[in-house]
């Protein structure tokens, strides 16, 4: 936690010095598979992908690493990246994904990394192995019709095409084995595992609908296992953008999930600082503590400048990378709105210093605002202030009266015109029946 | 000749009370196919008749005499009989005979286009509506022809008074599509955007059965007129437009659907370089104007944007914003607006700014309220007489035996068939 103060500047000497995307490393979300500690990482002058990696087990680790190195500009990094990668593949069995990282590596690591085509048609072999095995167990199972056989099964087969990489049909054996559930623990198990696995092939809906399903079993659900629920869902909703949704899921987690939420809580209203978990978990990540009071408190430069910090880990983030030029772009644009809220008039140039913009290019952003109806007011362009606008609610409404009787005159009058014709047309066919 | 003869002395004879002219009647229609056959050598006995008096009489012979085709000389002397005997004719006689009528006074609107003077056309022709009108609300036959010639002979000011009556009862759909877009034609050349807006939209949504081209070339210049008053198009027309026409027509009019797209995008630049690209197919359209002051709308719409954002802003600004070439083009620009009551505002010369002010209108004077006041009179007969069409309608035998036959049954009386006729 030392060193937190001069880490800001010191970030960005070396942002600028090393052109790295990331320097200092903020844990980010968890995914259900692991449970992470809350540790910002001090870092020198690389990312310390050691112990990134090491926050990580499974599956996602080798993901994160993958996305790492493609992100990273510097080669050593993503060398370093790719190596660990490498090494987590061949504990596990994961051929296609190894590959991958191999033409990804393409032997710049040396004759140890380049593509071990023996162990791979090894582990191909003992993977179709114990393919068949399972596929005569299951088909025994089902010739036994003992239910719970066959979802343990199921289950296996399930697992095994995890392993291997095989997402899909992962997911179709995890679905599949809702047919046999029988207890809500079952059921529980069965949609975890499908979220698990929806999550990494990326399709949030299912997910979205596997949390509900998992939410609406009769029988209590333990507290990390709802942890889980409510992380996996805040995800899916993530990424269908909407990120209120996604904020109030998140604040629902106990205390030991990752700040990244926090950026995701900011465009949020006031209330979350009162919030006693949201409280808990800041204790745990200071700087982005430091942040939000700073939103609050409208030092906005600073605030903002933690925010610019942080963007770069964020960048690194397999889940928000999307979202983190929306999410920033909201959250500059609540603090503007925020500023100019309780005044009648602004000093536009006191305003701009403020948000560390020039005035032509703060004129440009409170335009766009004042358009899109967030703020009500006017610039005087002349004399650069901003004045506050309140609606004359008595002409308004005289203007919508007027406007609405002649819209109902407009539109009756066209009404009756074709039911005339429609009677017109109605009759003709009658006297051509007749 | 005789026939000719004795139904002429007929006519003199019967012309005067109403239930003489309905037997007058009756031997007319019957002795028509005689006339026809005569029709070369009526001309003369016309000048026995007398059309202020025996109006129906002259109708018929009238008619007649113009059925085969009619040379350019021979146009001369007809089109002034049609008019005098329009002038002069009664009514009542005319409209127990509503046919003819409109065949003659098609054939008069056909001869003075072939004098190519259709301003001779327009005051009789207008006379001619009003006779044969049963009311106020009725649209006739003649309402298109007589919409031709003042748009032809450019006198756009003498329709002024049939388009402002509106019109309920409708004798042929053709007429109502017809006359909607002439009539939007006539408005738009007036500049009433509004109006034009209205007629276009009946055309568009009219019920038909089968897109005809009239509802087609009213379609493209509704998107005109609507980008032009309004700033945007519609997007898909409404319900209740029948579903033949939401079919097909976007499908004909795409180059001014793009047209309303690049529109709405906001940049000059690109909505002209699409109007050179397409000239040729607006120009065959007879479009091009309407789409040059579409553009220039543009301009003005932006500058309109402005004033929601600015309360003070300077010329060269504005210039940059709306992206005009200089602030002396702006300059003009918003002093056009202002002096068209479109915007609100102040030009400050001396340093070079535009002050942009709130619509004084303050809605405390005296003719305010009385707009208002007849506003909701107007509404309020309005709204009698939906109430009147409704009441009538669900007395209709037949909408009652279509409604009786889909109704729920709950009941055991349910199950009877709906009273069609009382059989007392």
């Amino acid at each position: 936690m030392d060193g937190e103060d001069d880490a800001p500047k010191s970030l960005m000497e070396e942002m600028y010095a090393n052109g790295i995307e990331g320097v200092d490393d903020a844990p980010s979300s968890s995914t259900s598979t692991t449970i992470r500690k809350n540790r910002p990482i001090i870092s020198g002058e690389q990312l310390d992908i050691e112990a990134y990696a090491a926050l990580y087990s499974g599956r996602t680790k080798i993901m994160r690493l993958i996305f790492l190195a493609d992100h990273c500009d510097n080669s050593g990094m993503q060398l370093e990246a790719l190596r660990m990668a490498y090494d987590e593949l061949k504990k596990g069995e994961n051929t296609q994904l190894f590959r991958e990282v191999v033409q990804k590596i393409d032997g710049r690591l040396g004759p140890n990394y380049s593509m071990d085509a023996t162990w791979c048609a090894m582990v191909d072999r003992k993977a179709d192995q114990r393919k068949d095995k399972l596929e005569s167990e299951l088909n025994a199972y089902r010739t036994n019709l003992i239910k719970e056989s066959i979802r343990m099964g199921y289950n296996d087969f399930g697992d095994f095409y995890y392993a291997h990489g095989a997402l899909g049909d992962a997911f179709k054996s995890y679905v599949r084995t809702r047919d046999y559930c029988t207890t809500s623990k079952h059921i529980i198990q069965m949609c975890l595992s499908a979220i698990l696995v929806s999550i990494e092939m990326g399709q949030f809906a299912h997910v979205t609908s596997y949390v509900s399903k998992a939410e609406q079993t009769p029988e209590a659900l333990d507290p990390p296992t709802i942890a889980k629920l409510r992380c996996a869902a805040g995800l899916a909703h993530l990424e269908a953008k909407k990120y209120k949704l996604a904020a109030r899921k998140f604040l629902e987690v106990g205390p030991e999930l990752g700040n990244s939420y926090s950026e995701v809580i900011a465009p949020q209203d006031n209330k979350v600082i009162d919030n006693i978990n949201f409280r808990n978990f800041l204790e745990l990540v200071p700087e982005v503590r430091e942040l939000i009071n700073d939103f609050y408190s409208s030092h906005y430069a600073s605030c903002l400048e933690y925010l610019g910090n942080l963007k770069s880990n964020l960048m690194l983030d397999i889940h928000i990378h999307d979202h983190v030029e929306t999410l920033y772009d909201q959250i500059r644009s609540k603090a503007l709105i925020q500023y100019t809220h309780p005044f009648v008039s602004v000093d536009m140039r006191m305003m701009a210093d403020a948000f560390k913009t020039s005035v032509a290019g703060l004129e440009k952003e409170l335009e766009s605002l004042i358009t899109d109806n967030q703020i009500q007011a006017r610039i005087d362009s002349h004399n650069k202030i901003l004045y506050a606008r309140h609606a004359d609610q008595r002409n308004a409404t005289f203007q919508r009266v007027l406007q609405t009787g002649n819209e109902f005159d407009w539109d009756v009058r066209a009404m009756l015109l074709r039911a005339n014709l429609l009677k017109h047309e109605y009759n003709l066919r009658a006297s051509r029946k007749i | 000749m005789n026939t000719v003869e004795g139904l002429v002395n007929q006519i003199q004879g019967l012309s005067t009370t109403a239930s003489d002219v309905l037997s007058l009647q009756n031997l007319l229609k019957q002795a028509d196919d005689s006339l026809h056959a005569e029709s070369t050598r009526l001309f003369p006995f016309l000048d026995q008749l007398d059309p202020s008096k025996h109006s129906l009489g002259y109708l018929y012979f009238l008619e007649a005499c113009t059925a085969g085709p009619v040379t350019k000389e021979q146009a001369g002397s007809y089109v002034l009989m049609i008019a005098r005997f329009i002038t002069s004719c009664i009514a009542e006689q005319i409209r127990l005979a509503p046919d003819k009528f409109i065949t003659v006074c098609k054939r008069f609107k056909d001869q003075v286009l072939l004098l190519e003077e259709p301003l001779r056309g327009v005051a009789p022709m207008l006379t001619a509506i009003r006779k044969l009108q049963s009311s106020s609300e009725h649209l006739t036959a003649l309402h298109p022809e007589f919409l031709l010639l003042c748009l032809l002979s450019r006198c756009y000011k003498a329709g002024l008074s049939i388009l402002e009556e509106d019109v309920f009862e409708v004798d042929q759909p053709r007429d109502l599509f017809l006359f909607c877009y002439y009539g939007g034609m006539i408005s738009i050349g007036q500049k009433w955007f509004q109006k034009a807006l209205e007629l276009l939209h009946n055309v568009v949504t009219a019920p038909m059965s089968t897109v005809n081209a009239i509802a087609v070339e009213a379609f493209k210049k509704y998107i005109l007129v609507s980008l032009i008053h309004h700033g945007q198009s519609p997007a898909n027309l409404p319900k209740y437009a029948s579903s033949v026409a939401q079919r097909n027509l976007k499908n004909l009019c795409q180059p001014y659907i793009e047209l309303a797209n690049s529109y709405s995008n906001g940049k000059i630049a690109d909505i002209e370089t699409y109007v050179e690209a397409n000239k040729d197919k607006f120009e065959s359209d007879n479009n091009l104007g309407l789409v040059k002051q579409a553009v220039s709308s543009m301009y003005k719409r932006n500058i309109q944007r402005l004033t929601q954002t600015y309360l003070t802003l300077s010329l060269q600004d504005i210039a940059n914003r709306v992206q005009l070439n200089s602030p002396k083009e702006a300059e003009m620009h918003v002093l056009q607006m202002i002096k068209d009551g479109e915007i609100y505002a102040t030009i400050n010369q001396k340093d070079g700014m535009v002050r942009f002010l709130e619509d004084p209108e303050q809605y405390k004077t005296c003719e305010m309220i009385e707009h208002i006041d007849s506003s909701i009179q107007r509404l309020m007969t309005l709204s009698k007489k939906l109430n009147g069409v409704d009441e009538l309608m669900s007395c209709d035998p037949l909408y009652l035996l279509k409604a009786g036959r889909e109704r729920q049954r709950f009941d055991f009386d349910d199950f009877d068939n709906v009273p069609q006729r009382f059989n007392i």
